[in-house]
């Protein structure tokens, strides 16, 4: 019977990724465990809930692992795609059972998942009020969630997307130092992924005692390490960073979400060289700096010219704000909202640049920004003088034309998705700066927007909820990996 | 002397044609039997065919007892390969090589005696690049000429109606320029040398070849031209090897466009490249060229390996409102021919290997001979050895001096100070003198003059 062998076939297929899935779960249940350890240490009720959801993922996980244990099929380029995807969408969905079965907060099933996902794909939007009144378990949790949100960034998106090729970024597959084999995810990425790791969680530490020192408590500063490394956004707070009023604490908030919105090879790199003009010497780190020091010059003259501001303050708040919204983490010092309009719609648009490429920070990133922008000049000066070569350049290396062609592809693809998902949310009821400002946020993976989102999504109906859910998951996985899951193709054989 | 030529080119001829006419037993080493045939009936020397690099071949050349090995092959691995082989199995004293990739040439430890041996190595892509540079830096020159490793230079300009020199004897040159010494070396009026004195007159449109200290020269050509404006724009017709040295070194200060023939070459060039405007297209097309603002264009540099197409775009260029054109010509019977029409420059890289490599074929005491334009003249660097009891030179003032008929001395180069030749200044041990020979048959008379006597040993 061909019907039945297909179908044989076909759980063959996929029982590569069946059996990832299905240990990732098992895994994430693990995660659980810290939450409880804090719940029981803050003496608070919610335990169960976090020990129940530890029990259904675990469950799923086996259930799922069971069956294909014995596999021998390896992992496919292709099967990349559906990995990535069902690692924050299933992770999403699971993740969100505490917040829906603890007692408090009282959400949605939207709102639960949307708080979930927005933990995992670090964006940093809320649905939650009165954050600090929350049990300190589920407090911890959604900082925990940032952080393994992040970590599954520098793990699979910095050693798979660029195997996939996604938008552009087989630009950094070639810099890889050594074979990459082309069909099969080989122990090359372990060691690759190991590495960042390492980097991603000595970078968690280091800035988890520097905020202890400048006078968090522990339970602030591992929490807000975890958001900033991330470039998450999420507080233990209602008034995010503002909370602490310190402009100690600030500093160390911008140095380390610029190192987070840094190029993790970069910081391989520079870790394997001991020297820090690998820094100095990336075109796109480079450009990354500038545009944040430009942005922040703007937005601190612009403070004092119109804020009640002594000199400093004006400084200190626009450069917070400005890497803030540049890396696309989301802390808030102050009420943007009131400042002159100009301001936050800059910044809210300098989260389209978002940070560099291999990153935990969302946006476009700066290296497509680039090409983007060097392509464009491209064709004026080839109007110019027609006759002329003119080769698109990072540094001294020239970006191949498919490239240059996949990285337009991307922004367009990009910029039509972020109309459609305005139209979508303005279907919902939204008025239109809301609307914008919330797409905006959330593809953005940045978290706080503008109007009725300005500092947390609480407002919203679900349906804008979910339409904001499938935004940040667009966003986090740099659109094609979703995309490539909806097209027929992808399930043809 | 014995020498052995690797290679029948034109370089190899030209070597063998004038060193076979200074007295030297020179044997060529080709593998086109039909150039070396060629070169057989015109010049008395020895021919053998074979691989420049197979022993055996050096051996029928007769490299167990030649003074020096010269391999202008075409092919740089050839020519290094042959002086190592001469080296270890010959041990020949001298071994010059013709190496034109940039790629070896950036590693001087190659050369050493202990690795590849090769005494002395010359890049004509490297002396073309140099050459154009310099002209680029003095926008008003013809020519322009190193000694003593830069410090002093020699430089031809045409005397222009308005320079204020012009239409005034040489000897008020000094009241012109309180505190600038310069010679003026020669003349050309009308295609015609003149040697220079005191009570000569430059005339509008003389060539005049003058030598001064490096830091002197802008005040001279300035004395002798309506000032020049600096070069800021400058288009190079062919992207070869030397026209992507030249983009390479000129792009940071002067805006380049370089032309290039072929699409995947000028993708090359456009990715080796950052400032430069890379274009694709015929150095002879008109419409092309105007598109490219040609008459905006200061320097134009045809610089192609097909010597018509360069003479034929360069005086295109030129007709079309470039200010200056420069031509890179192979053909010596070409350069005199161009010379002087609508091309300001000929540039032959032929002459620049050749007259580097016999400057030092010939006696060690000559460093450097230059031919003028249109080499009629030729500019010496020669350094004095020994003392006054065995040397022609040492301890005299340049007065007593017997030079041969029609040479003069231009300058004198001491340690890092320059000193502009008077007939009282004496010379002493190790100092480079610069002279010029209106008739380049004296150049062996010269050499003789510098010659230490046996006593030196």
């Amino acid at each position: 019977m061909p019907l039945v062998d297909a179908k044989r076939h076909r759980i063959h297929r996929f029982a590569a990724v069946q059996r990832v899935i299905g240990v990732l779960l098992m895994i994430f249940s693990v995660t659980m465990l810290p939450p409880v350890a804090v719940s029981h240490f803050y003496d608070n009720a919610v335990e169960h809930a976090f020990l129940t959801a530890m029990l259904v993922t675990l469950s799923s996980g086996a259930l799922l692992w069971w069956p294909v244990r014995n596999g021998r099929s390896e992992l496919k380029i292709r099967d990349g795609f559906l990995v990535v995807v069902l690692f924050w969408v299933v992770l999403g969905v699971y993740g969100a059972i505490p917040f829906y079965i603890a007692p408090r907060p009282e959400v949605t099933i939207a709102q639960a998942v949307f708080e979930s996902i927005s933990g995992l794909t670090t964006t940093g939007a809320t649905v939650l009020v009165g954050i600090e009144h929350l049990p300190e378990g589920i407090r911890y949790y959604r900082q925990q969630l940032q952080w393994l949100g992040g970590m599954g960034i520098v793990v699979l998106a910095v050693a798979i997307l660029p195997m996939l090729g996604i938008g552009g970024m087989q630009l950094y597959k070639a810099e890889t130092p050594g074979p990459v084999k082309d069909n099969k995810l080989t122990p090359r990425i372990v060691e690759t992924a190991r590495a960042l790791w390492i980097i991603y969680f000595g970078l968690t530490v280091s800035c988890a005692v520097a905020y202890q020192w400048a006078g968090m408590s522990w339970f602030d500063a591992i929490g807000h390490s975890f958001s900033t490394v991330a470039i998450g956004g999420f507080s233990t707070y209602d008034a995010s960073m503002g909370h602490f009023n310190s402009t100690l604490i600030e500093g160390i908030a911008v140095i380390f979400m610029i190192l987070a919105a840094a190029n993790f090879s970069l910081h391989f790199a520079a870790w394997r060289a001991r020297s820090f003009s690998v820094y100095r010497l990336d075109p796109e780190f480079r450009a990354f700096i500038l545009t944040l020091a430009g942005l922040s010059v703007v937005a601190s003259a612009l403070l004092f010219g119109s804020q009640h501001m002594d000199f400093g303050e004006s400084l200190i708040t626009g450069l917070f704000q400005v890497v803030s919204y540049g890396t696309t983490t989301g802390y808030t010092t102050a009420d943007i909202t009131h400042w002159p309009s100009f301001l936050p719609a800059m910044l809210l648009l300098a989260s389209f640049i978002g940070g560099c490429a291999h990153s935990t920070a969302g946006g476009m990133k700066v290296v497509r920004v680039m090409l983007v922008f060097k392509q464009g000049i491209r064709e004026v000066v080839r109007l110019i003088h027609p006759s002329a070569e003119i080769p698109v350049k990072l540094g001294n290396k020239v970006v191949s034309r498919e490239v240059v062609q996949a990285v337009w592809g991307f922004t367009s693809i990009y910029m039509g998705f972020f109309v459609l998902l305005l139209i979508a949310m303005l279907a919902t009821g939204l008025d239109l700066v809301t609307a914008f400002a919330a797409v905006a946020a959330c593809i953005n993976n940045l978290g706080p927007g503008l109007g009725e989102v300005s500092s947390n999504f609480a407002g919203m109906n679900d349906v804008a909820l979910w339409i904001g859910t499938y935004a940040m998951l667009l966003g986090r996985l740099e659109l094609f990996p979703l995309l490539v899951l909806m097209t027929p193709y992808f399930w043809r054989r | 002397m014995k020498i052995i030529i690797l290679g029948a080119g034109q370089v190899g001829a030209t070597l063998a044609d004038n060193l076979a006419s200074e007295q030297n037993d020179v044997t060529v080493i080709d593998t086109d039997p039909a150039l070396l045939e060629d070169l057989q009936e015109r010049l008395d020397i020895r021919t053998v065919q074979g691989h420049a690099s197979y022993p055996n071949v050096l051996r029928r050349a007769g490299a167990d007892d030649a003074d020096m090995i010269i391999a202008v092959t075409e092919s740089d691995e050839t020519n290094m390969l042959a002086c190592k082989v001469a080296y270890t199995l010959f041990h020949t004293p001298t071994k010059i090589a013709r190496v034109r990739a940039a790629e070896y040439l950036r590693e001087d430890r190659l050369f050493e005696s202990d690795a590849l041996a090769i005494d002395m190595h010359i890049s004509p892509e490297q002396l073309v690049t140099d050459y154009i540079q310099r002209l680029i830096e003095y926008p008003g020159s013809l020519q322009v000429v190193d000694f003593a490793d830069g410090r002093v230079r020699l430089v031809g300009v045409k005397a222009y109606y308005g320079g204020p020199l012009v239409s005034r004897q040489l000897r008020e040159l000094p009241e012109h320029l309180p505190g600038i010494d310069a010679r003026v070396a020669a003349i050309y009026r009308r295609g015609k040398p003149i040697i220079p004195e005191g009570d000569t007159i430059i005339e509008a449109e003389d060539e005049v070849f003058f030598v001064a200290a490096r830091a002197h020269i802008p005040k001279i050509i300035a004395e002798l031209r309506r000032s020049d404006k600096p070069v800021k724009r400058v288009m190079l017709a062919g992207g070869g090897r030397i026209g992507l040295r030249l983009a390479r070194v000129l792009e940071d200060r002067i805006q380049v466009k370089l032309l290039e023939k072929y699409k995947e070459r000028a993708r090359y060039l456009s990715e080796e490249l950052s400032k430069s405007i890379v274009l694709h297209g015929d150095a002879a097309d008109e419409g092309l060229l105007r598109e490219e603002n040609i008459e905006d264009c200061d320097v134009f540099c045809a610089i192609t390996n097909d010597d018509e197409a360069n003479i034929l775009s360069a005086m295109l260029a030129k007709r079309l409102g470039a200010r200056k054109s420069l031509c890179l010509i192979n053909r010596p019977s070409y350069v005199e021919l161009v010379e002087g029409s609508d091309i300001d420059i000929a540039i032959s890289p032929q002459q620049s290997t050749v007259s580097a490599l016999l400057a030092r074929v010939r006696r060690g005491d000559v460093v450097k001979v230059h031919s003028l334009r249109r080499g009629a003249a030729e500019a010496i660097e020669a350094v004095a050895h020994g003392d006054p009891s065995n040397s022609r030179v040492v301890g005299k003032a340049l007065a007593d001096i017997k030079l041969p008929p029609g040479t003069t001395i231009g300058a004198i180069v001491r340690g890092d100070e320059v000193i502009i030749a008077h007939h009282h200044t004496v010379i002493e041990a190790e100092d480079h003198v610069i002279l010029f020979l209106v008739n380049r048959r004296h150049v062996k008379d010269v050499e003789k003059l510098f010659q230490v006597g046996l006593t030196f040993f």
